[in-house]
């Protein structure tokens, strides 16, 4: 059995016709982990001895008294609490934390029967496009190991795309599942604001913050948002969604209208990108769908509004890691204040640092206006230019990340510009809207992702949507990793 | 340029140092990014509302009733230095 062309669909259903034990499978996956991850480096933790018990729990289970996902393995971003196992956000300052309880999309995956085979690198407290600003290692691009993932859930779009678990999930505030999930060649959703709880999402910007797939196709996508999203007492901001995801069966786009984002045609994004955009609308037109172009004229003051936003949450969410309750504490300190400083300026990295200083900056005392109070005024600016473009379409679409995956280091010297390559992504997010990034073609040998955004709900059209365009693309390629190995 | 004064009378407030050697560094990135979001500062958005959420919910009430919650043990487990069931940490001043 060839594990780099297995979904997570495909699965569920070789566990039920029991052509493959579940610890069959599992065993598979840690296979593929340990052949391949030493380039990769996707994975913070593998939790092998836990993933073959469960899986040798499941095969002693009476196929009939399976629950639907019983088996299936997922590697979830480091961001997620999950009982029992370190939860560090890619940062030193949580080394060595143990959550006392379960995030609740990680207990919805337990009642799935969904088993757990490790935690994934990402920027520290989810702070990069890159996954270099993880306080561990640098995750690579299973396309050209001298490449970042993108990020900040670079550790999950990596594992998916070398094929180390079916599906995985991350988080997106900025751009966070989409970007990495374009740059490795992988589908990234990010849901609606509030379809699935944080609870138990170490937070980064809480207004912004959504939990969300990272798989292999669009198929799996709708299958585990559906296992992860609902109404949670515990978050107050979680909504869930009006209907179950059902998958999606589309075979054309008769009748749907999309709209080309002005602002991200001309130089926004470079040449080879744009040409596998320029397909995919064609794609998009060959199934039935009508284009149009739409503007949204506000998206680039979105960027700058979304980066005085971000920080100034991220910079009060990360006041409680101050060495009293968990994580690390500094060793050398005469008093409380000290031990605060200490503990924080040893524990974060340079990134988180930097935010949390343009956060505390633009709060604080006679900034907040013309920062804080300007940046929420414009993101009514953005939320009305989606309004304005949904009255006309059903559905925007644009590239996902105006380029391809960079070259390692090649931005770490440069915040400003590392910001800049969320352009079309960050909107989506101060809006609160669902999303999708899917594999659209190559430029260079390496991936390229088309977003399609819907209005607050659209979950399943995306997902339908999405579906169609995938079948038309039939996008096939795998990146070559470890075969050569020992 | 973000003056060195700003810079520490900031990092204060967030309970940072930083060392001597990275303060120019420092004062450079974040005068670039305070460069770029104060463009927003040219816009009249003296009649727009701001918008602090982007999905429009207010006041989610449950009931008031009792419900299990973790062990103090658990909740303490993590803690750098606990002794009899609290939280040490260093005098004030």
């Amino acid at each position: 059995m060839d594990v780099r062309n297995l979904s997570a669909v495909e699965c569920r259903a070789l566990l039920a016709s029991r052509e493959v034990s579940a610890q069959e499978l599992v065993r598979l996956y840690i296979d593929r982990i340990e052949a391949v991850d030493g380039d990769v480096r996707a994975f913070l933790a593998v939790d092998a001895e836990g993933a073959l018990r469960r899986a040798a729990a499941v095969d002693a289970t009476d196929p009939a008294d399976r629950r639907p996902w019983e088996g299936v393995p997922i590697a979830l971003k480091d961001v997620l609490c999950v009982e029992g196992w370190e939860t560090t956000c890619g940062s030193r300052i949580l080394a060595g934390y143990r959550p006392p309880y379960d995030a609740t999309a990680v207990a919805k995956l337990r009642e799935a029967g969904v088993i757990l085979l490790g935690r994934l690198n990402m920027d520290e407290f989810a702070m990069g496009s890159s996954t270099e600003n993880s306080g561990y290692h640098a995750t690579r691009n299973p396309w050209d190991l001298d490449r970042v993932p993108g990020g900040s859930s670079g550790g999950s779009a990596a594992c998916v795309a070398a094929a180390e678990a079916p599906w995985t999930l991350g988080t997106d505030t900025g751009g966070s599942i989409r970007q990495p999930a374009s740059l490795c060649g992988v589908v990234g959703f990010k849901p609606t604001y509030g379809a699935v709880s944080r609870y138990g999402l170490v937070a980064f910007a809480s207004s912004l913050d959504q939990i969300g797939p990272l798989t292999g196709c669009v198929t799996d996508a709708a299958a585990l948002l559906e296992i992860i999203a609902g109404h949670d007492p515990r978050d107050s901001t979680s909504t869930g969604l009006p209907e179950p995801i059902r998958l999606p069966t589309a075979t054309d786009l008769v009748g749907k209208r999309f709209g080309v984002v002005t602002e991200y045609m001309g130089d926004a994004c470079e040449p080879g990108v744009r040409q596998v955009f320029d397909q995919a609308v064609a794609a998009v037109t060959a199934l039935g769908g009508r284009c149009e172009e739409v503007s949204l004229p506000s998206v680039e003051k979105g960027i700058a509004a979304y980066y005085i936003i971000a920080p100034a949450e991220a910079s009060s969410n990360l006041a409680r890691f101050d060495g009293v309750r968990y994580g690390h504490r500094t060793v050398h300190s005469d008093n409380l204040l000290e031990m605060y400083t200490r503990t924080r300026s040893e524990g974060f990295g340079a990134e988180v640092k930097r935010r949390i200083m343009i956060g505390t900056y633009v709060l604080s005392s006679g900034y907040y206006e013309a920062y804080y109070g300007q940046a929420q005024k414009t993101r009514t600016l953005i939320v009305r230019d989606f309004e304005r473009a949904f009255a006309r379409v059903d559905y925007l679409i644009s590239p996902t990340s105006p380029t391809v995956a960079f070259k390692v280091g090649e931005r770490t010297d440069d915040p400003l510009a590392m910001y800049l390559s969320d352009l079309c992504t960050i909107p989506v997010n101060l809006a609160g809207l669902p999303g999708i990034s899917l594999p659209a073609g190559f430029s260079e040998g390496l991936p390229v992702g088309v977003q399609i955004v819907g209005p607050h709900f659209s979950e399943q059209g995306l997902i339908d949507v999405a579906y169609a365009l995938e079948q038309r693309l039939d996008i096939k390629a795998r990146p070559v990793l470890g075969e050569v190995r020992p | 340029m973000i003056t060195r004064a700003e810079v520490e009378h900031i990092a204060s407030l967030s309970r940072l140092h930083f060392h001597e050697q990275d303060v120019d560094r420092l004062r450079h990135d974040l005068s670039r990014i305070l460069d770029y979001v104060q463009t927003l500062s040219e816009l009249d958005l003296a009649d727009v509302p701001p918008t602090a959420h982007a999905v429009a919910l207010k006041n989610v009430f449950r009931p008031d009733e009792p419900r299990p919650g973790i062990e103090q043990s658990a909740a303490m487990a993590n803690g750098p230095h606990v002794e009899r069931g609290q939280f040490v940490v260093p005098r004030i001043g």
